[in-house]
């Protein structure tokens, strides 16, 4: 049998095109699930032959605030909380580039929420992927809005016994389009979700749950981001379409996987279309947004 | 490669291989690959990076079927696959 | 470059600040808006929703004033001329966000018609109360530019030269108008397009690959990178480097916020903008801006008539502070009056600038009405004791 040929291609990780290689080694720990997520959303990307010169990505803060710096793509590292409407003002300026949200559980559902439940109400025609690890990361592990009861962090340092969101519930009650849950290990089936979120028109949500080991597992003592991975692998159930009433998390038992929520529905640059036209009738140009130059 | 029944088609079938290759300073040896390498092609291995990290090695050089598993699970894009062509016959003749 | 035609209403109209302001952003070719409904800046938004869905520009009510702002800038990266506007507690939730346009460096307009403060504080009557706030109001250290009409017919002017200015030096630049200005009717005289000059934005002239978000070289403004067209550039809030990428250090730090800072401060002399009246050979000057410098003439004109030798100022733009002014006049005249709706915000930077050369004196108020001449005039007969 034949030992390795020496490929014809040149010896780069494939993602190097759509990653920025001057900023890598990132700043994520050891066997933190982050650098996978990114790694599915850039093999979506890919996969999908989008023209990555039309794609922006936009980001909060937190530790996964900081995916917008490391993907070659117009990317925008914004405030806490305020991913989702600066991505909404540059997708309503920007019609014609599809606008991706990159960002973590306290970002986009605590400071964020709002922003969250009213930009998917208008359906506005964003791809937000929300990393839940359970815990505000990048300011050392506290309780989350997601925090599973129970467990512990540093401001509950006695276990959360506040109930958490239901975030695939959260988001399709409020107008997603597509809604779908998976996690870093379901590597094959994120990175299709990614895809088929990259092709929905509307406002799209996929939660990915990711390990955080440096704090939410080494605070609850569950080891690794590995033993995270290994705890998905045996306690996730895929239901896809299951009714979002059953799909809480609790803390360390079972976790349900799938797409939830796949349908159609007329985007928000669509409704205004649609409603100008009937009032204004032919004389109505419809709103396709600028092309890079002022006052377009 | 074993099969239950030799395929009809076995002299079109073309076993995916592939060479994998390690950035060995981009690792920070979290060992999913390792874990989730379906053909157990990977170890981490006892030596250590610059930063003090135990990146994987080989030690199954002929299982791996380009499957990129490793790579797309590896958080770090430290470890990558590439296909190797022109295998199918020694597949065939090895069944 | 001058306006469109299409976008300018010429003629002669009676409209209110609020709505003059509206008139001027679309004529300055702003095609996002994005607000939330606020006394008394209100009509703003009124007028924009009713007029942007003809000319191909897009209001949307955001769901709060954290979300306004930070759309605004999302859309002005998207290359769209972006606005809102607010009043008190909406500009304090808008000061979040303020500071990453400044940060970012991202042109952009937010009109301020105070009203009385704090808090939910007097919704429908002025105040000039939040200078200090448009002056520091985010955090961090940084320079802003901030215009005060005094008339509808300046509402409309200024909000023209907002959006110049903030192409121009690639910032958001703050309009601070009151509730007296914003609601007072006047005639507004809408020139023809071609008499209106625009301030396009500069983007960079090299290809993909070659060029950076913030070129900074110390004397002009970077140009900026447009989006979609493969640049794939970084911006953040962070302390950044040229390629926008977040250094966290000191070095890096002192770097972006001198950036920040010396635009504004090298072109002082360009952006400040002051109308003076009778200023050379003055004993006193009052000082004012909006409203209060409309409110100040009656009792200079009664101080004038008592034989004193009275001048004014008006700032136009009141940040960047006309320091290197005020510092003369001060070494000339015995006094300067500040007349404000407020117990002395602006004035704290006149006192300053005078240092000791002359009295200084502010005519305080505390908002909900404007000054009584005859208090001015109190002021200004007792600093000429
Ligand atoms: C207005 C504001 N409040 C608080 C913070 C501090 N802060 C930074 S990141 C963060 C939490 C991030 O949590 P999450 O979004 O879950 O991201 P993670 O780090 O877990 O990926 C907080 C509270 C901030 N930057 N800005
Ligand atoms: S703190 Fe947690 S989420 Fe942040 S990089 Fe480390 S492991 Fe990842
Ligand atoms: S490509 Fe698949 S088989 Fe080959 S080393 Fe990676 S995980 Fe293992
Ligand atoms: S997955 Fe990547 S970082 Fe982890 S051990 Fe393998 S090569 Fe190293
Ligand atoms: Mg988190």
């Amino acid at each position: 049998m034949s030992t390795s040929v020496e490929p014809a291609v040149k010896k780069e990780h494939p993602m190097e095109k759509i990653l920025r290689m001057d900023r890598i080694p990132h700043i994520w720990c050891p066997t933190c699930g982050l650098g996978t997520v990114v790694t599915a959303l850039a093999t979506a990307l890919d996969e999908s032959e989008i023209d990555l010169n039309k794609v922006a990505i936009v980001s909060g803060i937190g530790c996964t605030g900081r995916v917008a710096g490391y993907m070659k793509l117009d990317s925008f590292h914004t405030t806490h909380g305020r991913a989702i409407p600066f991505a909404f003002g540059m997708h309503v300026a920007r019609p014609d580039l599809k606008t991706i949200v990159f960002s973590g559980d306290g970002d986009l559902v605590s400071i964020g929420g709002n922003h969250l439940i009213h930009t998917a109400r208008r359906n506005a025609d964003l791809m937000v992927i929300c990393v839940n690890n359970f815990i505000y990361a990048m300011t050392g592990g506290q309780v989350a809005p997601t925090t599973p009861i129970t467990a512990k962090s540093s401001t509950s340092p006695f276990g959360n016994f506040e109930h958490p969101f239901n975030l695939p519930l959260l988001a399709a009650s409020s107008g997603a389009v597509y809604v779908a849950r998976w996690t870093a290990l379901h590597i094959r089936r994120l990175t299709k979700a990614f895809k088929e979120a990259l092709n929905k028109r509307g406002f799209s949500f996929v939660e990915v749950i990711a390990p955080c080991s440096t704090l939410y597992a080494r605070r609850n003592k569950l080891g690794t981001g590995l033993d995270l991975m290994k705890f998905y692998h045996d306690n996730c159930v895929i239901k896809h379409g299951c009714d979002l009433k059953e799909v809480d998390i609790d803390y360390q038992s079972k976790i349900i996987v799938g797409k939830f929520v796949d349908i159609e529905k007329p985007t928000y640059i669509d409704c205004l279309n649609k409603g100008y036209k009937q009032v204004f009738g032919d004389k109505y140009k419809p709103y396709g947004g600028g092309d890079g130059n002022n006052g377009n | 490669m074993k099969f239950w029944r030799t395929p009809l088609d076995i002299d079109q079938l073309k076993i995916p291989k592939g060479d994998v290759h390690i950035l060995e300073e981009r690792c920070k040896g979290c060992g999913f690959c390792v874990e989730y390498c379906p053909k157990g092609v990977l170890k981490l291995s006892d030596k250590f990076n610059s930063k003090g990290y135990h990146p994987p090695v080989v030690i199954k050089p002929g299982e791996c079927v380009n499957c990129d598993l490793c790579e797309m699970i590896c958080p770090d894009f430290a470890i990558f696959c590439l296909r190797v062509e022109e295998v199918n016959k020694e597949v065939a003749s090895e069944s | 470059m001058k306006a469109k035609p299409e976008n300018v209403l010429t003629g002669s109209h009676y409209l209110d600040g609020n709505h003059a302001s509206a008139e001027g952003a679309i004529a300055a070719g702003c095609r996002f808006f994005g607000g939330y409904p606020i006394t008394p800046s209100t009509e703003i938004a009124e007028r924009i929703s009713q007029r942007f869905p003809r000319i191909g520009g897009i209001f949307v009510q955001m769901e709060d004033e954290l979300a306004s702002m930070a759309a605004i800038l999302g859309a002005s990266n998207g290359g769209v001329k972006s606005m809102s506007c607010t009043s008190g507690p909406g500009f304090s939730l808008m000061m979040e966000n303020f500071g990453l346009g400044i940060m970012m460096e991202t042109p952009c307009v937010l009109v301020n018609v105070q009203r009385g403060g704090p808090s939910t504080g007097l919704p429908t009557l002025p105040g000039q109360a939040d200078m200090m706030q448009a002056r520091w109001g985010s955090h961090g250290d940084y320079e802003v530019i901030a215009l005060a009409p005094d008339s509808p017919q300046e509402s409309f002017e200024l909000t023209i030269h907002a959006f110049n200015l903030s192409e121009k030096y690639r910032m958001p630049v703050l309009i601070m108008t009151d509730e007296c200005v914003g609601h007072m009717t006047e005639k507004v005289v809408i020139p023809s397009a071609d008499e209106i000059d625009l301030v396009e934005r500069k983007y960079t002239d090299k290809k993909p690959g070659e060029a950076w978000p913030y070129e900074w070289n110390g004397k002009s403004i970077p140009p900026m990178l447009p989006v979609g067209k493969g640049y794939k550039f970084h911006i953040t809030g962070l302390t950044h480097d040229e390629k926008g990428y977040p250094v966290i250090n000191a070095e890096a730090q002192e770097k972006n916020v001198r950036q920040l800072i010396d635009k504004v401060k090298k072109n002082a002399d360009d952006i400040i903008w002051l109308e003076e009246w009778d200023t050379d050979g003055a004993d006193i000057i009052v000082m004012s801006y909006g409203i209060s410098s409309r409110v100040a003439r009656p009792a200079i004109a009664k101080a004038r008539a008592d034989g004193i030798k009275i001048g004014q100022i008006r700032m136009i733009t009141v940040w960047p502070f006309p320091e290197k002014r005020i510092r003369e006049l001060a070494g000339k005249v015995k006094a300067m009056v500040m007349v404000e709706l407020n117990h002395g915000q602006v004035y704290l930077e006149m006192d300053r600038c005078a240092a000791g050369q002359c009295v200084t004196a502010v005519v305080g108020h505390s908002g909900g009405t404007v000054h009584k001449p005859d208090d001015i005039y109190k002021v200004i007969k007792d600093v000429v004791k």
